[in-house]
């Protein structure tokens, strides 16, 4: 995420979307149909708090799978971020939807959520 | 592609020698593992950077040879 040189057209992209999408998720497959048990949990989650996201599908981006992971320095898929800050993966944001931290972030970010 | 539980817990000692490491297989396949780490280097370091820090420590097998790893980071008590 420190990564601020030019020339890179998949970290380009990746800045892009996050900049202009308040919550991104990459994932493996759609949020209609995850591919994989851990994008799947993140989905469960963010529609569970009732959170507009987009979902980008890195299966069907080989150089956008491998450019996310070095754009967040980050190793594994899925990746969420808000406001274009790199939140964490599968485990950081149940662990985060668990303790509440998530609500806040969302809340202080500006972020809508469902009313519990 | 399967990795042996005492071969994370040996890498993640290396990098952290005060760590108590807890693995977990959960499918007894070799290939997804949960972690407990516990280390005073986690003192004051944002999550993320938590898990970045055991990432590292694995040099690079997490997303390759180690699919699955549940990470739990904690600060001792």
């Amino acid at each position: 995420m420190n990564d601020t040189t030019t020339g890179n057209a998949v970290h380009d992209r990746i800045r892009q979307e996050i900049k202009d999408n308040s919550v991104v998720l990459f994932m493996k497959g759609t949020p209609a149909f995850p591919m994989c048990g851990f994008s799947a949990a993140v989905v469960q989650v963010l529609n569970n708090m009732g959170v507009q996201y987009k979902g980008i599908d890195v299966l069907t981006d080989p150089g956008l799978r491998q450019g996310i992971k070095e754009f967040s320095d980050w190793p594994t898929i899925p990746q969420l971020f808000v406001k274009g800050e790199f939140i964490g993966g599968c485990d950081i944001v149940r662990e985060m939807q668990t303790s509440g931290e998530l609500k806040t972030l969302f809340t202080d970010k500006g972020v809508a959520t469902k009313a519990a | 592609m399967a990795m042996k539980a005492d071969e994370i817990e040996r890498l993640i000692k290396e990098a952290f020698p005060d760590a108590v490491v807890k693995i977990d297989d959960l499918r007894g396949d070799g290939d997804h593992y949960a972690a407990r780490v516990i280390s005073k280097a986690f003192v004051g370091v944002p999550r993320v950077r938590q898990h970045q820090m055991v990432y590292s420590a694995l040099k690079g097998r997490m997303g390759g040879e180690l699919h699955a790893l549940a990470l739990q980071t904690e600060t001792p008590k």
